[in-house]
């Protein structure tokens, strides 16, 4: 195949194509779901989805919508890859990832269709990158069920009041517990490490909930493995809501707002953990 | 036992606690009348610290009651869980407004609750064990010499030191002068070492009350640590010592707190050739890797030594808990018998500090029995 320096002219011929003036709008989001070496692209009308699985228990979505792109244009009614998310984000910082102000990476992303790789065309200070990723079959995506319907606990807080918590948490443990009651506690964090137990509680009338809506007392476990990577989303993001359903399945939603002001969402779901005993409380 | 801390106290609490972690490997907790003691010892034996918070420190302080027939609960926690819990003093000073710690002993468990901002509580529930009484054995009245000086002068002078040293000299020099000195030990080639030696005037001290031609060499790695606890909390720091061999001991004295860090320091018969002085250890045999053997050279010197007044300890002092040689290890010194251990490095050339008998209700005196050296007072098993 011919290759040339030069980008296509936007939506010629290309299943996908998109442009972004600051790469990083792109990078930082994705960096928020980088707990495994490959992800599923999903590009429809409304923009970009880029999911991340690990052992069938959890699923990180990361939303880029149309919006923040200067131009976005799919053929199709959607378009699915499978790529190497590491590769992509080495290529979207191939001019390093520090963020000086005033500068940034402008990116154009080609993709032909089926079976062709995606090309990113990267540009700072003049200087052009051309990289070329192959792609795979999309593979099937766990779809965990989750509607506002099902929801019966739900908080809404102030990311500021979790990230520590996050940052901190006893990695000697195997399970992150997360209780949500409309009782006391109300919401709880717990962890059974080495050290003894450690538990963390946020009273309904705190200043960081801005929404409590708990309709029933919920304790569930989750490996705190599978977890611990959130704590990048949970880094960017300025609020997060928190969500169970019935099963105990795990809804964490991250409200991220870009260099630009604009708001993104990455959200994370998870299995509880059956295979831990009663711990002590 | 069950106590508050509250404001900027906790910062404190928790400078405290990075202060002992660079002792030792596991924290004990001591409640008394006087206050709560957190101590800490090495694994070699050779430092020990404490840190004594009066009942003023504490928003409350309640030490719990001692039966007749019982004491005041103390108990051991691992460090690093206790460390955990302040690992950033920042943070703490940020968004802790109180802490609370309970001594739990029929639950088996210590819990430390810290009251933060926005109402969030954290609240750790760590495993304790129970411990015999850790005192090392000293006298700040025993010693010949004694200097005293803000923290930040001698923290401006250690940081001359590279980070990788281990030993340093302290000596006194003509004029009053205070000088320190990087320790080399005899083996190392001359042309590959760098020496570094400054002087302080006797006016950056606060006070000087030496004898002349003194020098002593400790640890760098454990004084750093209180170092940095004093140069925080702004208090002058107290350096009583005498002949070489015997221990150095640093405080750091407030109305609601007290400092001791006690530090074994070399015996003259290993230190430089430089060193001028004679003392009734002089003569005393070469050391060697068995620690029972050096324990019986060393309580056969003190014998023979004159001692400097009723305030020594008698020779005879029962030990606490020594390193295995002959007796039967505690169940609660298991893990100090491991092969590695973590933490400073044991040095074979310092003494180890003496440790006081549990028998001995506080202030080291006369011990009331000879023959048990080894045996802890747990009662023969």
């Amino acid at each position: 195949m011919p290759f040339s320096a030069q980008p296509p002219a936007s939506g010629e011929r290309y299943a996908l194509s998109a442009s972004l003036d600051n790469a990083r709008h792109l990078s930082s989001l994705l960096r928020a779901v980088h707990f495994q070496d490959h992800a599923t692209c999903l590009a429809t009308a409304s923009g970009l989805r880029v999911t991340v699985e690990d052992a069938k228990c959890i699923q990180a979505n990361a939303f880029i919508q149309a919006e923040i792109f200067q131009e976005f244009s799919v053929q199709e009614e959607s378009v699915m890859f499978r790529i190497s998310l590491s590769v992509l984000l080495d290529c979207l910082t191939i001019f390093g990832s520090s963020s000086l102000p005033g500068t940034s990476t402008a990116l154009r992303m080609c993709y032909r269709g089926y079976g062709y790789p995606l090309m990113l065309f990267l540009e700072e200070g003049g200087v052009v990158t051309v990289c070329k990723i192959n792609t795979q079959e999309p593979e099937e995506l766990l779809d965990f069920d989750f509607c506002s319907t099902k929801v019966v606990n739900k908080i809404i807080l102030q990311s500021e009041g979790l990230r520590e918590a996050f940052a901190e948490l006893d990695m000697t443990s195997e399970v992150l517990q997360i209780t949500m009651s409309p009782d006391k506690p109300y919401f709880r964090l717990s962890t059974f490490g080495n050290a003894g137990s450690a538990h963390l509680d946020y009273p309904r009338d705190s200043d960081l909930i801005e929404t409590f809506h708990c309709n029933q007392t919920q304790t569930n476990r989750y490996k705190i493995s599978l977890l611990k990577p959130s704590t990048k989303a949970l880094a960017l993001s300025c609020k997060v809501s928190i969500r169970t359903d019935a099963q105990g399945f795990l809804s964490l939603q991250y409200m991220i707002r870009n260099e630009d002001g604009q708001i993104c969402f990455v959200e994370y779901y998870c299995c509880p953990d059956e295979d831990i005993t009663e711990a002590e409380l | 036992m069950k106590c508050v801390i509250a404001g900027g106290n906790v910062k404190v609490l928790g400078r405290a606690v990075h202060s002992l972690s660079r002792i030792g490997d596991e924290l004990y907790l001591e409640p008394t009348e006087s206050g709560l003691s957190f101590r800490a010892v090495n694994s070699s034996r050779s430092a020990f610290a404490s840190f004594l918070f009066a009942p003023l420190f504490f928003q409350l302080y309640e030490p719990g009651s001692a039966g007749p027939d019982t004491e005041l609960f103390r108990c051991k926690v691992h460090m690093k869980s206790f460390l955990g819990i302040f690992r950033s003093l920042p943070s703490l000073e940020k968004s802790v407004g109180k802490c609370l710690i309970l001594l739990k002993p029929r639950a088996s468990r210590l819990v430390l609750q810290l009251h933060c901002k926005y109402g969030v509580t954290k609240t750790h529930n760590l495993a304790f064990q129970e411990c015999e009484r850790l005192q090392a054995v000293f006298d700040t009245q025993c010693c010949a010499s004694r200097l005293c000086a803000p923290a930040r002068v001698l923290a401006e002078a250690i940081v001359h030191f590279p980070l990788t040293l281990a030993e340093v000299t302290l000596g006194t020099g003509p004029g009053g002068k205070i000088s320190l000195r990087n320790y080399v030990e005899d083996e190392a080639e001359p042309s590959k070492t760098m020496l570094t030696e400054l002087w302080l005037a006797e006016d950056e001290f606060q006070s000087v009350a030496v004898a002349p031609g003194s020098h002593i060499t400790f640890c760098l790695k454990e004084f750093r640590g209180l170092l940095s606890f004093a140069e925080a909390s702004n208090l002058p720091l107290t350096i009583h010592f005498d002949e070489p061999g015997r221990p150095v001991i640093f405080t750091l004295d407030d109305t609601v707190l007290e400092v001791h860090l006690v530090l074994a320091t070399l015996s003259d018969a290993e230190s430089s050739s430089q060193s001028p002085s004679t003392n009734s250890m002089s003569h005393l045999p070469a050391p060697s890797d068995d620690f029972a053997d050096d324990l019986e050279s060393y309580m056969a010197a003190m014998e023979t030594s004159e001692g400097c007044s009723e305030g020594l300890p008698s020779p005879t002092f029962s030990l606490h808990v020594p390193r295995p040689a002959k007796s039967k290890p505690e169940k609660e010194e298991e893990e100090e018998e491991e092969g590695a251990v973590p933490g400073t490095p044991p040095h074979k050339k310092f003494r180890s500090l003496f440790f006081g008998s549990v028998m001995t209700p506080g202030r080291p005196g006369p011990a009331t029995t000879q023959e048990v050296l080894a045996e802890d007072s747990d009662g023969e098993s």
